[in-house]
Formats: C-alpha cells, structure tokens, sequence
C-alpha cells in the first residue's frame, strides 16, 4: 500500500489518498470537508478513474479537504503508482482551453513562482496577473514528493486558470529533469525553466527530448544560471538552440557557490548578472533577474527591480503575489523613455520613407541598435497600455 | 408542524415554540399597530434607600429575582468569546434544580458550549438567538426541545421592544459598575467599550442583574447602563477573559486572495462615484472588510476626502481615520480591540451607538439606511442575488446573523466574498437558507469579477467607463461550477423544522431544517471568512 497528498486539518484544497491493491472488487473510504456537496461526485469520479487506470481491485482511504477534481486524480494516480501498480494511462483532466505556443519574446517582466505539490497555491495564482507562473518541480519540492508533484502539475497545467499568464514548469535538474519532461510536455507547458544549466549540451538533450515527446506545439526555454561555470558557458547556452527565449540568472546557489554571502548591493554578483545580460543580448534573447526574497521589504524590491532593469534584465522573479505590481512598475518604460524612444523611432521611419541611409535625431546620428531598443521600448509601452498603439498618427504619449 | 409559504417563496411554519408568527409579507409591507412592551411599575419602597443593591453572589441575585421553570434569561455579547457570565447563571440554575428555562442571548460563542449539557438535561429548553458550532450541531441534530429563532441585532431589539419576547430576567456583564447600578464597557480589567446589546434587556426586562469585576464608587459615569432599572448588582472576581473580549491589535488579513478582493471593492466605492466628501461607510468585523477599510482609507486621503461618519465594529483602523481627519464621527456599535475601547473612553466623536439607534425597523428610521455604503459578507449568493449567512451550504448552523440584515437598507450594499470557499460554490443557484432578499443587496465582488444588481441601473451606468471587471452573474456561476466539478447535491435534510430566521421586522423568513446524516458533517466544515 502507499499514500499520497497531505491530510490534517491546516491542509486546504488537496486530499491524502491511500491505496491498498487487491485482486478484485474496489473498496472506498471516504471522509470529506464537502462529504454533503461532493461526497458523491468524489466516489463516482474515484471509481471511474480506477476504471480508466486500468485498476480493478482495490481498497482506497481518502481523507480530503476540498480538493478540485483534478488534484483528486492527481493523488489518486500517484498513490497507485507508489503501491506498485503500474499505470498505463493516466487520468487527465479536462482541459480549460487549447494551448498555445506564446510569442518567443512575450512580456516577462514578472513570474510568480508556485511550489508543485501545493495545490492550494494553484487556485488564485492567475488573479494577480503575473506575466509568468512557474508551477516548481525543483527545490519547493522535498525529493519524496517529485513524482506527486508531477503528476499534479502535470493536471494543472490543463485544469488550471492562469488567466493569461505564460504557463511556466521548473523542471529539476538532470536527469531527473527528464522525467518531468515526458509528463508536462505533452500537457500543455510553454516555457520550461532549466535550473543550474551549466552546458549547451544540457540544453540540447532537453531539446531532443521534448521532440521525441511530440509536443502540440514549441515549448520556449529559459535556462537558469546558477554556477561559476553557467556564467562562463552562458553564451553557449544562450545559443545552443532556437528554442532558448530567455535565461535567467538564480543568485541564491550562484552566491552558495562562490561561498560567499548574497549581500543587500549584490556587489559580488554583479559580473554574473552582467554576463548574463550580455549573452541575452548577444543571443537576441530577454535577460531575467532573479528572486528578490525578503517580502516584508518592498523598497528593496523595487530598487533591485531597477537596478536590473537598468543592468538590461527585462524582468524578474517573484515568490509573492505582493512582489508583482513593484516589479511592474519599475520595469515600466518612463515617459522620457517612451517619448525619446517616440521621436527616434519616428526619425528612423522618416529616414527610410526618404530614402537615407543615415537616421539622424537633431544633430545626433542614430545607429540601428538603438533604434531597435526604441522600437522594444514602444512595444512593450504599448503592451502596458502606456502608449497608444496608433501614436505615430496621435503624436502624443497616452499618459 | 404546518408550514405556509411566504412572501420570499419559502416555508416557514405558522407557530413558533407555541405562539403565532407572521410569514415575511415583502420590504417594508408589514406594519405593526398597537403599543409597545412595558415593564411594571416600582416602588422605591422595594429597594434599598443607600442605593447599595449588592448582593453576596450570582446564585443570591438569581434567587432575589425569582428564577423559576420556564423563565426568559437574557445575556449580551459584548465579551465575545471571553464570556463566563452565561455558563455560570445556567450552572446555578441547574444546581437549585430549575428547568425549562429559554436562553435569549444577543449572540452565542464557542466558550457556550458547556450549556449543551443544560439543554441534554432539561433546564434550558430552547434557545433564541445565534446558535454555532457544537449548539448550532445540537440544534441541526434535532436535539432542541423548542424552536431556535435568529434574530438580527436591529430584530432583536424589536422583538423586546415590542413585547415578542419578554424577558424575565437579564443578566447583564458589566466591565465597570456602582453599587447602585449604572454601569459602562470603558473601564475595568474586562472592558469592552459599550454595552449597546444590552440597552433593550435593561430597559424591558421584569428583573435586571448587574455582575461587574470592578466596582467604583457612585456614581459610575458615563451610565451607559442606568442602575434606575437594575435590581441587584453582584461583585465577583471575574466576569470575562479580557483577550478574548478584545484583542491587543487587529491584524489584518493576511491572505493575497482576500486582499485582493479588499482591494477591488474599494476601487468600486471609488469609482462609482459613492466615496465622496460627507459620505459615510460601514465595513463589516472580518479580515476582507477590515482590509477594504485600508484601502478605502488611503484612496479618501489621496483624494482629500473626509467622511461625515463612519459606522463600526471600531479597530484600530477606524480610530485612525477618526484622530487622522479622515471622517467627523465614529458612530460605534461594538468594540473589537483596546484601541477603539480608548477612542470612545477619550474622544467625544467616537459614539456608542445601540440597536435601537443603529438597526431597530419598529422605530422612527434608524441609522442603517442612511449610510451610502456597507461592506458584509456572506456563506452564499444566489444567481437573484439573495443571500444567506446563516447557515453553510450543507445545511449546518454556521453563524448569526448579527446587524448584517439590519445593514442591507444601505444606499449601497456590497457582499465582498470569495466566488468559492476550497471546493464550496459561494456563488449558488438558490441559497440554503435566504437571510437577505436579493432586492436589497446591490453588489458583489468577487476575485473573479464584480457583479451589480440589474436593478440598480444607476450603478451600472457609473462604472461603465471604469475597467472595473465586471461580469454577469450567471456566467460567474456557471464558470466556478465548472471548477468545483459541478453543481454540489443539494444539502440532505429532514423535513423537520428546527430553527427559524426573521427578517428584521419580526417576520418569519426562512426555516432551518434539521440535517438527515449528521455523519456526512466534517468536523473541519470550513469557518466563514468575511
């Protein structure tokens, strides 16, 4: 027999399940938080899962604290699994809409971070419109539970509303990262998170084996550089493959692994975060900064937040719902910015409506990697709804 | 027991613990006539000239009065879960061996529970009044010999007022007291601001009992209580648990989900034009309504707004805008934590208020319905936009009523609530138990969305230019019924009536039914939330 979930009264939105096999014939035991409201529809849904498992015999415990359906099948299929029965096909919950590959170079300014294997954290993580939420296989989750978190995450990324947030897993380091592949691949990801990536060659694999998946659609990559030697390989990593859209840098195991301490200026990480910007912007990619993990301080964040925006990065990371408006909005283009990024874009356009092979902007000459930064710039202040999308004819900014 | 249908479209019965109710007849269509309840008439001859009414103890005063079978016995809420008064009167009513008594609480808490044992042996017969957790179990079993009946503040005060309920005696807790009667909530080691639930019990009462842990010299000033209608007065060490009658500070809500809803309520107020200077607002005792309070608070100061009043359960937050100039008055129902307790000892624009002021319906207008806006919870909202309070979606006691019915004559009534609990639709098609028609309730907000009554047009069209998210509420429906995994069944419950709700003008709302398989109830049934 084996258990999965987690049970006690502090427990919210998940269940404990455990399941003896038996040759024949399904017993179930259920005590339930919603026993008046859904006592039945847990029973049916348990039978019908088992069915569909493949599993005919059986005795189930299931203690539950208002578990959705899917977090139901999520448990009930890893405790099985764990008791020695093999499964052949899981249960997957309907899903809430189609997925989609996102744009390569989205808007990440922000991406909330939610431990796998607590499904509570799922139902509201949409709410606060992060651009990103990263369902965590990797260090929120203790090594007994990976294979729970899996399976879970795996459902999620069907049965939960992200409310248009990018549908993000941190799979685990390798090896193990490529048992997470073959389960969240085919359901829906889109942009998997690489933890302590350290070698183009790493990259390449999870590549190969996202193809061999046959996944629905591209699955973008955002490798993580957490090591000494990530930062010396960052531009091979960046590079290694047209499915990497941005890379990330983790400061708390980069600075663990110089042995020194993370300090408040990040003054001995500055060349890491450098480097990663720099093969971003090599590569063509988005650069993104790390956690900022002390949540009662939301003036650091917000100086941390520009800091990085001024270093290059495009976003960062975010373990609280809290984290998300600051981050915003000091990654929000300034109206100087918008204005100056308005007038050389429109100095270009002139340019090139009349034929010159040079852009001036007054007296200055305008090269073409700043006006590639302006025309960033206008999009994103355009996706933030700081600048009308026709300004070239209103001529001026929306704020 | 014959139940009739009312004018809400549900069934209520005809009698109530032996005397005729009147089914809900609408808003505002049932008008009593006649006179109100009195007290008899005393001799001074009867009382002591010195003005020391103290007796040796509380089992004394209980005999000085006269407790015998089938007595009313009332008793405030003011200490809250902090309460010892009313398990010591029902211990040493049950020790002279009387029986049959009705308890008629302003609210019950879980500290009450020890009085489960009276109702098993015979000397309470029934309660009148919030009934949860184990009572409101031993209610839902079909345990109770009488009816139960939940009243709301405003309800209760018109039920003594005019003569529903006679209480026989009133046993009334009092934080600071004379040896002559007049008493307070401000001072002493239990001091919990005012004594507002209790005005109706001294006013009505045949016999009163004052119980205080700090007796002062006369006169006891301010008399918030006057000792002209206290018969006896018992002094003993301890009459509460001062933190559980207020807190040290109250905390916020913590919960991302919650302050999010907060957060778009008070953009609502904002927006649809209601927070404006000289507008008043009440907001409701839980951790939603508190943080609503916040962010109302830093959006009046941003804009330079100040309120003509603002109506509590008073915490810290309101004494703020009170000292800060955010509002004129504090009008002040009850006190929650030693911050408002000091506010209305030291500041003449912090106000106790009473239900007679606040919420009583069988008077000359009351406070409730002259504010702009309030901010309640709920456990369901039905698609009508009914809602109910009372009891949870499977049928089990869960909470009173307190002045929520009373609140909802607001100019504007907002329902600030989670779209579901865990896996527990909040949004229903058609609420459990109905604790408020849906005529009366004008908005809710949710995390997923705000829905606005089809009614009132005038908030719609105010919002419309906002990019406040609003939605339709059959479509919020239908997508957390979706989520939850469907419609839940329907609650399982016997036919048997075992309580009842009355609409704040003494009506009969709703009827509470006993449960069927009380061992489908979780123990952890989820708390509400507001």
């Amino acid at each position: 027999m084996a258990e999965a979930g987690h049970r006690g009264s502090g427990i919210r939105s998940d269940c404990w399940i455990r399941f003896t096999p038996a040759d024949r014939g399904i017993k179930l035991k259920l005590t339930s938080k919603v026993a008046a409201l859904y006592g039945k529809k847990i029973e049916k849904q348990v039978h019908a899962n088992l069915t569909k498992m493949a599993v005919s015999g059986g005795r189930v415990e299931i203690e539950d604290q208002g578990a959705l359906p899917y977090v139901i099948s999520a448990r009930l299929e890893t405790a099985v699994r764990r008791s020695g029965v093999p499964v052949s096909v899981s249960v997957l919950p309907e899903t809430i809409s189609e997925s989609r590959a996102g744009k390569k170079d989205r808007m990440r300014r922000s991406r909330l971070y939610i431990p796998g294997n607590q499904p509570y954290l799922f139902i509201n993580a949409g709410l606060y419109h992060p651009d990103g939420i990263i369902l965590d296989l990797e260090d929120s989750v203790p090594p007994s539970e990976k294979d729970a978190a899996r399976v879970l995450v795996r459902n999620a990324l069907g049965a939960m509303d992200f409310m248009g947030a990018e549908r993000m897993v941190r799979i685990n380091q390798l090896p193990m990262g490529l048992e997470d592949l073959a389960e969240i691949v085919p359901a829906g990801v889109q942009m998997i998170l690489i933890p302590k990536c350290e070698h183009k060659d790493q990259i390449l694999e999870i590549e190969s084996r996202i193809k061999g998946l046959d996944p629905p659609h591209t699955i973008w990559l955002m490798p993580i550089i957490e090591s000494a030697l990530g930062c010396f390989n960052a531009l091979e990593i960046a590079t290694a493959s047209n499915q990497v859209a941005a890379i990330s840098i983790g400061l708390e195991d980069y600075t663990a692994d110089l042995g020194v301490a993370r300090t408040r200026n990040g003054t001995e990480s500055l060349w890491a975060r450098q480097v990663v910007v720099n093969a971003a912007t090599a590569a063509g990619i988005q650069a993104i900064d790390s956690v900022f993990s002390d949540l009662s301080d939301m003036i650091g964040l917000k100086e941390s937040s520009l800091e990085a925006k001024s270093l290059g990065f495009e976003g960062k990371a975010c373990i609280h719902p809290n984290q998300i408006k600051v981050i915003h909005e000091a990654f929000r283009p300034t109206n100087n910015e918008i204005q100056k990024a308005c007038a050389i874009v429109s100095a270009y356009e002139k340019a090139k409506s009349e034929g010159l092979g040079v852009v001036a902007l007054g007296s200055k000459m305008i090269d073409a990697p700043v006006v590639k930064r302006a025309q960033l710039t206008i999009k994103r202040a355009i996706e933030t709804g700081d600048l009308k999308k026709d300004w070239q004819t209103n001529n001026t900014p929306s704020k | 027991m014959k139940l009739v249908k009312n004018k809400a479209g549900r069934w209520v019965p005809e009698k109530i613990n032996g005397k005729p109710g009147i089914p809900f007849q609408g808003i505002g269509v049932h008008k009593p006539d006649g006179l109100t309840a009195g007290r008899p008439v005393r001799s001074c001859a009867d009382y002591p000239a010195d003005g020391n009414k103290i007796v040796p103890d509380l089992a004394a005063a209980l005999e000085k009065c006269g407790l015998k079978d089938g007595m009313t016995i009332s008793t405030h809420h003011h200490f809250r879960d902090g309460d010892l008064i009313a398990n010591q009167l029902f211990q040493h009513a049950a020790d002279a061996g009387v029986k049959d008594l009705i308890w008629f609480p302003s609210a019950s808490f879980p500290c009450h529970e020890p009085l489960i044992e009276h109702l098993k042996s015979g000397v309470i017969h029934h309660i009148e009044g919030s009934m949860n957790g184990p009572l409101g179990d031993y209610c839902t079993s079909g345990k109770m010999r009488g009816l139960g009946v939940l009243r709301s503040h405003g309800g209760r005060y018109q039920a003594i007022q005019d003569g529903e309920v006679s209480i026989n005696i009133a046993v009334i807790a009092a934080p600071s007291a004379d040896p002559f009667g007049n008493a307070n909530g401000l001072n002493g080691p239990s001091a919990c601001g005012l004594l507002g639930f209790a005005l109706a019990d001294s006013q009505y009462a045949d016999k009163v009992i004052l119980v205080t842990d700090h007796l002062v010299d006369f006169p006891c000033i301010p008399w918030q209580i006057q000792g002209n209608l206290v018969d006896v007065v018992v002094v003993q060490n301890k009459i509460g648990e001062p933190e559980k009658i207020v807190s040290g500070t109250t905390q916020m809500t913590r919960s991302p989900a919650r302050q999010y809803i907060a957060e778009m309520t008070a953009r609502f107020v904002r927006d649809a034009g209601i927070m404006k200077d000289g507008f008043s607002f009440q907001a409701g005792a839980g951790g939603t309504a508190l943080a609503f309070a916040i962010h109302l608070k830093k959006m009046m100061r941003e804009a330079g707004t100040r309120a003509r009043f603002v109506r509590g359960g008073s915490t810290q937050y309101l004494v703020e805008m009170l000292e800060q100039g955010l509002t004129d008055y504090i009008l002040d129902g009850q006190t929650f934590d030693l911050e408002g307790v000091r506010s209305m000892r030291e500041n003449p624009s912090h106000v106790d208020t009473s239900p007679f002021t606040s919420y009583n319906y069988h008077g000359k207008g009351n406070f409730a319905s002259m504010l702009d806006t309030v901010v309640l919870g709920a456990t369901e909202v039905d698609v009508n936009f009914n809602a109910n309070v009372v009891t949870h979606s499977d049928g089990r006691l869960l909470h009173g009523i307190g002045g929520w019915q009373n609140c909802l004559f607001s100019k504007c009534t907002i329902l600030a609530v989670p779209s579901f609990r865990g896996r527990i639709p909040v949004i229903v098609d058609k609420v459990t138990t109905l604790t408020g028609p849906g005529e009366l309730i004008d908005v809710i907000v949710t995390e997923r969305g705000i829905c606005i009554n089809p009614r009132r047009k005038d908030l719609i069209k105010a919002v419309r230019r906002t990019n406040l998210p609003v939605v339709d509420i059959h479509q919020l429906h239908d997508e957390i019924t979706a989520i939850c995994g469907g419609p839940p069944d329907p609650p399982s419950l016997a036919d048997r009536v075992v309580a009842v709700v009355k609409w704040v003008d003494g009506t009969v709302l709703d009827s509470i039914y006993q449960i069927e398989n009380p061992k489908l109830q979780h123990p952890n049934s989820n708390k509400m939330q507001i």
